[in-house]
């Protein structure tokens, strides 16, 4: 697994307090981990915190997954 | 009008977390202050306080993992989490955890704080001008509003009844209890889970008080010996940090279930000094009045109360109280028991009105006042028995607790044995 993917699974781990196993690529923040609309505002500021980037709202809520999240800052990075 | 019980207890203070170790070493005479630990304390004038003993849990230690999950704590102020841990454990008490769908809707919360989330609130604009707005975290408001101690209760438990929450500095938890009675009284719920917490012990809860004098200042070499109410030599009070609630419920409900009952809300009486900010009116008029309209509410005289927990801060006020206390009970004075807690496990401003009220319901059920520490050298001379040093066995079927607060806002409550 990437670099960036280890760093965000470290940071919805934490954040959202899920057994590491549990964020799959396909697993959705809201759906499979547990997250609430708040939760989700708080991980994606943990990701522009981590990765020094800026996710704009509209680019936020495209982000549902873990495999979104990676792949989003993939590209952003 | 319906008769209102006290049903179950729950306690975070700086002596424990617990009811029964809180109130163990409560009378033994133990002190819970200590050194600052909380926070670096060497930018500010105070440097101790009465801190929660913090542990894993055992011991009467209070370990927060145990009442919220790690992931939740770190969304909330340290109050919500004082609070949760104290309500948790009143309705444990009370055997009302999971009540019907029907009782749920009975059944409200109403646990308030003097400031809330005082320490999220200062660090979150700390962040603000480090590193802009966009950094402010979703759960700072909710996890800083003083109602989200009951928020977070009702959620848990499911209890959809009234929910609610008192701010009047450190006559909160007094006015929560008061309140939530009358919630029952009235008919709007038969049970109420009602309290106050705080956690004001950072550095700008302490830079606050210390700018107002309110704080003892002089004793960083022996801070068990700081609160001292109504010695001579007392400077300020020593800050507190905790949490106390209780169940109340309708008696005949309470009868009902076969609830175990500790005590009866007898009276509740509430006034205004329209004085001053921070200062009592010098002729204690306002305590006074609350405790007369208490008395005049529960129907008793003053000759039937017992034991009085006062408000006493360790501060200039103290005599003020004691000298409206005197005036009220005239004659009796010579037979009643006052003591100030404070001197044990400091000032927890908008949860003290409710762990107070708690020793006075546990005074009742063991007959047996706990003691004012540290007091050597009586200011003035009382008429009252203070109960210095030593715990106090006696009678004790009526208790009083006084709560003063800041804006000149007075409560006091009557709790007595059912009869």
């Amino acid at each position: 697994m990437s670099d960036i993917a280890d760093r965000v699974k470290k940071i919805v781990v934490e954040h959202l307090g899920v057994e590491e196993d549990k964020v799959t690529e396909s697993a959705s923040f809201i759906d499979d981990l547990g997250a609430d609309s708040l939760d989700t505002v708080e991980l994606v500021m943990a990701f522009e915190e981590e990765f020094g980037i800026e996710i704009p709202d509209d680019a936020a809520e495209t982000i549902q997954t873990f495999g979104d999240a990676v792949k989003f800052i993939s590209e952003a990075a | 009008m319906r008769r209102v019980v006290v049903t179950g207890l729950g306690l975070v203070t700086p002596l424990a977390c617990g009811v029964e170790e809180t109130w163990s070493r409560l009378l033994a005479g133990q002190s819970g202050a200590g050194p600052i630990t909380r926070f670096d304390p060497s930018n500010v004038v105070t440097q101790y306080a009465c801190e929660i003993p913090r542990g894993d849990g055992s011991d009467g230690t209070f370990n927060p993992d145990d009442w919220m999950e790690p992931k939740e704590q770190r969304k909330v102020d340290d109050f919500i989490i004082y609070g949760m841990a104290a309500a948790t454990q009143a309705v444990r008490d009370a055997g009302w955890e999971a009540p019907s769908e029907e009782e749920k809707l009975r059944t409200g919360v109403m646990i308030g704080s003097g400031i809330g989330g005082l320490t999220s609130i200062a660090e979150t604009a700390v962040l603000i001008k480090e590193k802009g707005p966009k950094r402010v975290s979703p759960f700072f408001i909710p996890g800083a509003l003083i109602n989200l101690v009951s928020g977070q209760v009702s959620i848990r438990f499911g209890f959809k009844g009234p929910n609610h929450a008192v701010v009047t500095a450190c006559s909160t938890g007094a006015h929560a209890i008061g309140d939530a009675a009358r919630l029952i009284a009235f008919g709007d719920a038969d049970v109420m889970v009602a309290g106050g917490a705080e956690s004001p012990i950072s550095e700008i809860g302490i830079a606050g008080f210390n700018a107002c004098k309110a704080l003892s200042t002089k004793r960083a070499d022996d801070p068990a010996k700081a609160s001292r109410p109504y010695d001579a030599d007392r400077d300020g009070f020593v800050m507190g940090e905790g949490a106390g609630v209780v169940v109340l419920e309708e008696y005949e409900h309470a009868q009902a279930r076969g609830a175990r009952i500790y005590a009866e809300v007898l009276g509740y009486g509430l006034s205004g000094d329209a004085y001053h900010i921070t200062a009592p009116s010098e002729d204690g008029d306002g305590g006074f009045r609350s405790m007369s309209a208490a008395l005049a509410r529960a129907g008793l005289s003053p000759a039937e109360i017992d034991y009085i927990n006062a408000h006493g801060t360790s501060t200039m006020a103290d005599t003020i109280e004691l000298s409206a206390v005197e005036r009220l009970l005239g004659n009796h004075a010579v037979n009643a028991t006052m003591s100030s807690t404070k001197s044990s496990i400091g000032h927890l401003l908008g949860a003290a009105g409710a762990v107070e009220a708690i020793f006075c319901i546990l005074a009742i059920r063991d007959q047996v006042a706990p003691p004012t520490l540290n007091l050597d050298n009586p200011a003035v001379t009382p008429k009252l028995d203070l109960a210095p040093h030593h715990a106090v066995r006696r009678r004790i079927d009526v208790a009083l607790s006084n709560s003063f607060g800041f804006g000149g806002t007075n409560a006091s409550l009557i709790v007595g044995k059912v009869r």
